[in-house]
């Protein structure tokens, strides 16, 4: 089963967990099944069209999936997915 | 347009100079002596007992050098043009006696006066022994960080170790841009400061410890908020900016600027334990935006006021953007354009991620038009 790594900034949204496995053979069904599981988690990463979230990377293989095929990118199963929001601080 | 040479030709109609045999033969009752060469300059030989303050920091130093405005100045710089447009300042801040040395240096040397090493600048194989080392830097590439100049856009806790590691190795020129004053609570990461200089303002307390560090470095300083009105003037000339400001607002227009002024930019964010970096080559490779258009809503994305910092992450992404500078400034290795590198201190891991270019991007999708600078609210919304 894919496994989606989740920054510390949005594991709130999956019950506090740094990782979360949900089945699926693209990107956009394995987190719809994350989402299915964890629905906060979905309002995150889904616009209400159904689209990823613009201020989102996510990555499978070390390339980001929009260069890839979007939501529609193959997952081979027990492949990690990294999604990742930009951070902002410079540490003032 | 009024170019380089008919200022300093016009400079010359207005100050009085002195030629070389004029200067050394007040050998017993000399005047007060300024170099206002780069630091790199001066590390080649300096008239004996002259004080350096390079034009970059010349208004600043003058008073530590000659408080008394009627104190008789030489000024003096490679050829002499230099010297004469800095002799006209000088004026301007109420001294009455300042001269020009006509011929610079230059014409100090080839009459044969004597030349002394300034204090210090003889260790600069030592200072350097270990890039000298290195076949990708050695000689030629030493010699090329001493020409550089590299902005480092905020003194916090990225900007820090950043600003450290390249004056330690020598980078000529460092411009540093930060509004803020030191607070208590930025001692637990931001370096550069200390203490006793708690409420002093952070360009002022970098400029002392970048020069303790290393007194060959010309540091520029910039108290002031990048802002669309003047970003484009404060980054231009400088040949790598190092990004390590706190908002995104900010990040943003430092993007935008990049693209309009073709400057490479290292970008570095840290929050909680974990810190990201990428390297911008605008037209090259992917921008900032191309990476990340729009920014995470306000709730995703908190500050490390908010959600707090282990003090070591900015010192591992700060250092980091300082290898990526050298990089970038020496031409050497595979810099981090079109790569995300993301940082997790919890996990241990460090992941480096490919991006690409997106051709659809807000800011840099057409080279012939690099987009407008404008200031962003919090949102990164344009402000007018």
């Amino acid at each position: 089963m894919p496994t989606i790594r989740i920054p510390t900034l949005l594991r709130p949204a999956v019950g506090g967990v740094a990782r979360v496995e949900a089945e699926g053979a693209t990107i956009g069904e394995v987190l719809a099944g994350a989402a299915a599981l964890h629905p906060e988690f979905g309002d995150l990463v889904f616009e209400s069209d159904g689209s990823l979230k613009r201020f989102l990377a996510v990555f499978l293989g070390g390339r980001d999936v929009r260069h890839l095929r979007g939501l529609d990118t193959p997952v081979p199963p027990g492949a990690e997915i990294i999604i990742l929001p930009a951070a902002a601080g410079g540490a003032r | 347009m009024n170019d380089y040479h008919d200022l300093v030709r016009r400079a010359k109609e207005q100050i009085t100079e002195v030629t070389a045999a004029e200067l050394a033969a007040r050998r017993n009752a000399p005047p007060v002596l300024v170099d206002v060469r780069e630091a790199y300059e001066a590390a080649t030989g300096i008239i004996p007992g002259a004080h350096l303050a390079p034009r970059g920091v010349l208004e600043k130093a003058m008073p530590q050098i000659a408080p008394d405005t009627s104190t008789e100045v030489v000024l003096y710089c490679t050829v002499g043009n230099r010297s004469a447009l800095a002799a006209l300042v000088l004026a301007q801040m109420g001294y009455t006696a300042v001269a020009s040395l006509a011929g610079g240096i230059a014409h100090w040397r080839v009459n044969g006066y004597p030349i002394e090493m300034p204090a210090g600048a003889g260790d600069t194989d030592a200072r350097y022994a270990r890039h000298l080392a290195l076949p990708e830097i050695g000689r030629a590439g030493q010699q090329r960080l001493g020409e550089s100049r590299v902005l480092v856009v905020g003194a916090g806790g990225l900007g820090s170790p950043a600003a450290l590691y390249l004056a330690a190795a020598g980078v000529g020129t460092l411009g540093i841009v930060d509004y803020d004053v030191i607070d208590v609570s930025n001692l637990q990461r931001q370096v550069l400061h200390d203490t006793a200089r708690i409420g002093s303002l952070k360009v002022d307390s970098a400029a002392a410890t970048l020069s303790a560090l290393n007194p060959w470095v010309a540091v520029e300083t910039h108290a002031i908020r990048l802002e669309a009105s003047n970003v484009a003037e404060i980054a231009s000339g400088y040949d790598v900016v190092v990004d390590g400001t706190d908002s995104f607002p900010a990040r943003y227009l430092l993007n935008d600027a990049a693209l309009n002024l073709r400057i490479p930019v290292v970008h570095g964010s840290v929050v909680r334990f974990e810190g990201q970096l990428m390297v911008v080559d605008p037209y090259r490779g992917p921008c900032y935006r191309c990476v990340f258009p729009v920014p995470p809503p306000p709730e995703l994305s908190p500050s490390c006021a908010e959600a707090g910092v282990l003090g070591a992450i900015p010192g591992v992404i700060g250092s980091l953007q300082a290898v990526e500078a050298v990089k970038l400034l020496l031409g050497i290795g595979e810099t981090l354009a079109g790569r995300l590198l993301v940082f997790d201190g919890l996990a241990g891991q460090i992941d480096v991620f490919s991006t690409a270019r997106d051709p659809g991007c807000e800011a840099c999708a057409d080279p012939d038009r690099p987009p407008v600078l404008v200031d962003y609210d919090e949102a990164c919304r344009p402000v007018r």
